[in-house]
């Protein structure tokens, strides 16, 4: 059904901004209604099988993240060697997506805890990723957290990136950084000063506050002293080594970001319908740490990355078809993108084979109706 | 005076594995360790209402499938956040090769 709002009487229907705040009325609306806090579906998996998924291992990880800082520093120190020439260009290509996009699914595995056995091998990777790509590492533990327990139900998961109506050319804006990481810089000095927002505290415990703000002051100083730095040396390497990659190298996270669930439903508590698996190349899932398996990681978020493959062999059978490749999802995704602007309501509805079980479907007439109030 | 519940005979549990054992409208989790000694803790994470038993024993530690909380399920002390409360953990004794917990 379109909604149409308050701009109905201009020549071309608008559909109604949603509230994806974490204290407004869709939030009432999900506690209400039961989507809060939800028992998910789950494909059966034999209890052996998901224990032999589920065990860590240090090795996959530690030899991935040598070959990470191995790149990384070959790159820079590539990058620096030939700054001046147009051959330093590839080289800060290269560092910009291990920096600024890598960074992000080191930080997300190692957030779950399931990157390497060792937790303490988890903890420090998620630090430092989390400096790379400008996160507060204790409100987004938290924030990913709920993100799990309540994924893309409005009003409660704060981690949903493309919202309804779309803003597809603020989207689109995202793949240079341009936006997101001063605003992340932002969010990280209204932390150091102490200052959490309504939907921050929603999902941080107070006990957890003193903790965000230390680790954004300690975010800032570094950042503070690699500008330090670029007025000491009169250089803008420094940022073009910390800092800056997170812009100009963040696109190959956020291409395949958006595609997780972008143009999928809402409010629904099975995540074959509001979650994407697609195949991707070599190289990005390595770079991506084989998230593209998105639904599996949420199905069973605690087998490691290195065991999705083998995970999605095993429950392909009960899941949509995989999108065939990154541009196959992004056709499906404009798609839905497109059909969003004038109804908020319009998603793609995967289809499953029939080998798979019937989606949950107990919540999807619990539409809430939007109002211009 | 403990009251002695019958949750199953003793090798329904495997070992450094967990079961989970519904009864009078709670659930809990039962655990068999390494050195087959029996535990029992709430069945839910303290976090969020996630039953433990679909999570992974490691030595003395369950660990939430959902979120990564862990505890020691033998103290009930909570290790890793998302976890931050502590389970209340139950007796639990071997009877005639039965596993059973005290309510």
């Amino acid at each position: 059904m379109i909604k149409i709002g308050k701009k109905a009487s201009l020549k071309f229907p608008v559909a109604f901004e949603r509230d994806y705040s974490l204290n407004g009325r869709r939030a009432k609306h999900a506690l209400e209604v039961g989507l809060a806090s939800a028992d998910w579906y789950h494909t059966d998996i034999p209890r052996k099988t998901i224990k032999a998924l589920m065990r860590r291992s240090d090795r996959p990880a530690l030899i991935d993240t040598a070959i990470w800082f191995g790149l990384l520093l070959l790159t820079g120190l590539g990058g620096v060697a030939l700054w001046g020439q147009w051959w330093a260009v590839p080289f800060f290509a290269a560092y910009g997506v291990l920096y600024g996009s890598a960074s992000d699914s080191r930080w997300h595995e190692c957030g779950h805890g399931t990157a390497f056995k060792t937790d303490w091998m988890n903890n420090i990777i998620y630090h430092i990723a989390s400096f790379m790509v400008i996160r507060n590492p204790i409100s987004w533990r938290w924030s990913h957290a709920r993100h799990h327990t309540d994924t893309i139900i409005v009003g409660r998961d704060p981690e949903i990136n493309l919202t309804r109506p779309p803003k597809i050319i603020e989207a689109a804006l995202r793949f240079t950084g341009i936006l997101s990481g001063p605003k992340s810089l932002q969010i990280m000095f209204r932390n150091g000063v102490g200052f959490m927002t309504e939907d921050e505290l929603n999902y941080i415990p107070s006990s957890e506050v003193s903790k965000v703000v230390l680790w954004a002051r300690v975010h800032l100083s570094m950042y503070i002293l690699t500008v330090l730095m670029c007025i000491v040396l009169w250089s803008i390497i420094p940022l073009m080594l910390v800092g800056f990659p997170r812009l100009y190298g963040c696109w190959h996270m956020v291409m395949l970001g958006l595609l997780q669930h972008g143009g999928l439903e809402e409010d629904v508590t099975d995540h074959r319908l509001n979650s994407r698996t697609l195949y991707i190349n070599p190289i990005s899932r390595w770079l991506y740490w084989n998230m593209n398996y998105h639904v599996e990681h949420h199905m069973f978020p605690m087998v490691p990355y290195h065991s999705l493959p083998r995970l999605h062999d095993l429950i392909k059978h009960d899941l949509p078809k995989p999108n065939s490749s990154i541009s196959e999802a992004y056709r499906e995704l404009f798609f839905a993108l497109w059909h969003q602007r004038i109804d908020s309501d319009f998603c793609i509805q995967k289809k499953l084979p029939s080998t798979a079980k019937p989606f949950r479907k107990e919540f999807h007439d619990l539409k809430f109706t939007e109002t211009s109030n | 005076m403990n009251n002695w519940i019958t949750v199953c005979l003793k090798d329904v549990i495997e070992e450094e594995d967990v079961i989970r054992f519904d009864y009078d409208g709670r659930s809990f989790a039962i655990y068999r360790d390494l050195w087959n000694d029996y535990f029992a803790t709430d069945g839910f994470c303290t976090h969020e209402r996630v039953h433990l038993a679909d999570g992974l024993v490691l030595d003395d530690t369950i660990e939430c499938p959902k979120h990564n909380g862990r505890f020691n399920y033998k103290t009930g002390v909570a290790l890793r956040s998302p976890a931050c409360e502590a389970l209340s953990t139950y007796p639990v004794r071997l009877e005639n090769g039965v596993v059973q917990i005290a309510l």
